[in-house]
């Protein structure tokens, strides 16, 4: 598909705005509908766009194998962090309510970081999916 | 911070952190360190929580800090604290064994990826046996079950994907209708706390969205649980998974799952519900001594000894059923008791059977002919595990059958007596098919030349074989836990 020129242009035009839309999703979890989940979805399918029309090789130079599984243990390490400060600040895992002085800003703290977990680990999770299928050669089927 | 307060969190989190770790490290020597070390550290704290739990009743944490019933709550009883004890124990022996066994069976590069799902699987196991809170109670459920789908599919035999891919799709059944379930109960009490839920319930049991709850329970964790005849997933994911990996899924998968079926029996729906006002008695009654008999007499005629072994899986399932439907503390104790014999047991057999694997090349009756002869030690092994399978006095099993007996007789179903001997009699049977291949044949010529397994499998196999007969002789633990977690459940006795 690299000489469909409408296709190209309108590619890189869309996924900028793609990706902003995925951080509002991301951030405006915290007062209505959205989240972790939703961006991390968001996120990937803006990159499996641009696979789509670029081609994998040119999505793995900019997301390389490597890092997208990092991505996948990342998020989850993060999520965990988050437990873990809870326990280090004196609090039950996951306790928010110590994460900062004034308890609710301690709840939006918390939940931030851990949205943030979930959308990297969903995001790692759906790119891995989708390069382990369409990197499946020919050749392996046999 | 005092970390003895944290227990709790720090059984189903230790694993859970191993996982990722692992993943980041990649290197198969670290992440096996990580993994194992998290396995042991997790057994550690599940012995402290078992402690605490003997000397001053239940623990309650309180996830978050939000109080129950409004967050999630983990909550350990004497009924789970013996499970966790068991399914951190054998992961932590089955861990080294891993190592020495998968460098056999698996390709090098996805040995990292083998201990994060072994991680993520024993985080999931001990999730279950832990939470006080029903979708969370799921949610731990998939988990263990998705990393053990994937466990699975990584055996060397290329029918494992589909041994897998029949898992999957059995046990997604059975963890849709698990949480239909479980959102019918919230439905009717608004509450997803397992307790809490208990208390809602008692005045509304004979509901029809709570009896279609049961109903949808029952269902969907027998599908876990094998239970006959819904076990059609189980000879096949046992027989073409990794050794290791039966081992370990064969020791703890259905146990748990028991477990879950126990909690929302008694603690959940309660005693009366389930039992005085349905038929359920006659129910798992039936399906227990048709499980033992049936899958008995299909393990006779299996010519691989994985599968013959899967199939003896299917029928002790049976008589850990066969004691819940008792509906008496004796019962109870029994079923509580065999959970755990039952696990050391098959744990130490799928573990033997690692090593014939890895000696012979294969677990199939013609190829272990002789094996008494060029693997002694391991086939005095399977044969004494086959002993506890039996459950021939001095071995874990006959207590656990000595306990069905007795509540059999405290029924006054003295034909019971009959069945559950007559069904052992069976399992002498299949056990027979083992010592006859392995020494009244000579070994084949070009297997004549095969050593003992090397001591990396070897000692964790012998670990739960000792085992096997440890908790034949002293039954302190093992009976003494399920007395106490059979009368809690009951509510005659002490939380």
């Amino acid at each position: 598909m690299t000489r469909d020129m409408v296709l190209r242009v309108v590619a890189k035009l869309l996924i900028p705005f793609i990706l902003l839309f995925a951080l509002y999703v991301q951030f405006h979890g915290d007062f209505g509908p959205g989240g972790g989940f939703q961006a991390g979805v968001i996120l990937a399918a803006a990159m499996v766009f641009y696979a789509v029309i670029f081609g994998l090789d040119n999505a793995r130079k900019v997301l390389p194998d490597r890092l997208v599984e990092t991505m996948v243990a990342a998020g989850v390490l993060l999520y965990l962090g988050v437990g873990a400060a809870g326990l280090l600040l004196g609090g039950n895992f996951l306790d928010y309510f110590v994460l900062a002085a004034d308890p609710v800003a301690g709840q939006h703290r918390g939940i931030f970081w851990i949205e943030l977990g979930v959308a990297i680990t969903v995001c790692g999770v759906m790119l891995k999916v989708f390069y382990l299928f369409a990197g499946r050669g020919p050749e392996e089927e046999q | 911070m005092n970390l003895a307060a944290h227990l709790p969190a720090l059984q189903v989190v230790l694993p859970l952190a191993a996982a990722p770790l692992a993943v980041l490290l990649r290197g198969r020597g670290a992440a096996f360190m990580l993994v194992t070390l998290a396995a042991w550290a997790a057994f550690a704290v599940s012995i402290l929580l078992w402690l605490q739990v003997n000397a001053s009743g239940p623990i309650s944490y309180a996830l978050g800090s939000w109080a129950p019933p409004w967050g999630i709550e983990y909550r350990v009883d004497s009924l789970s604290a013996l499970l966790l004890m068991l399914v951190c124990g054998i992961a932590a022996v089955v861990l080294p064994y891993a190592r020495a066994s998968i460098e056999r069976e698996l390709r090098q590069d996805v040995h990292y990826l083998f201990y994060a799902m072994f991680a993520l699987c024993l985080a999931g196991l001990a999730g279950i046996a832990i939470t006080g809170d029903a979708f969370n109670l799921f949610v731990f459920l998939e988990i263990s079950s998705l990393s053990s789908y994937v466990l699975i599919a990584l055996g060397r035999d290329r029918r494992a994907l589909v041994a897998a891919y029949q898992y999957l799709i059995m046990g997604t059944i059975g963890a849709t209708f698990i949480v239909v379930g479980v959102g019918l109960l919230y439905l009717k009490t608004g509450t997803l706390n397992l307790a809490d839920m208990g208390v809602r319930l008692q005045e509304m049991t004979s509901h029809r969205p709570v009896l279609a709850a049961l109903a949808f329970l029952t269902v969907g964790i027998s599908l876990k649980l094998a239970l006959f005849p819904l076990h059609q997933w189980l000879p096949n994911a046992y027989a073409y998974a990794p050794s290791a990996v039966s081992a370990f899924l064969a020791a703890t998968a259905t146990k748990v799952s028991v477990y879950a079926l126990l909690r929302f029996y008694f603690s959940v729906f309660g005693e009366t519900a389930v039992f005085k006002r349905l038929p359920m008695e006659d129910l798992m009654l039936i399906l227990a001594l048709a499980g033992m008999f049936v899958a008995s007499a299909v393990a006779i005629f299996q010519h691989d000894l994985k599968r013959l072994f899967a199939y003896s899986s299917v029928a002790q399932v049976g008589y850990i059923v066969l004691g819940i439907s008792f509906d008496s503390v004796t019962g109870l104790t029994a079923t509580i008791a065999h959970l755990v014999n039952h696990a050391v047991t098959k744990g130490g057999l799928f573990l033997l059977l690692g090593a014939v694997m890895a000696g012979m090349g294969g677990t199939t009756l013609a190829r272990v002919h002789g094996i008494g002869r060029v693997m002694p030690l391991t086939a005095f092994g399977i044969v004494l595990c086959g002993l506890g399978l039996i459950g021939v006095p001095g071995t874990a099993g006959f207590v656990s059958k000595w306990y069905l007996i007795l509540a059999a007789l405290e029924k006054g179903q003295w034909w019971l007596v009959f069945l559950i001997v007559a069904s052992s009699l069976l399992a002498v049977a299949y056990v027979w098919r083992f010592v006859e291949a392995a020494y009244f044949h000579a070994p084949r010529a070009d297997l004549a030349a095969v050593r003992e397994a090397p001591a990396g499998l070897a000692i964790p196999a012998w670990t739960l074989v000792g085992a096997t007969i440890w908790f034949g002789l002293d039954t302190s633990v093992t009976v003494g836990s399920a007395a106490r977690a059979a009368a809690m459940l009951l509510g005659t006795g002490a939380p």
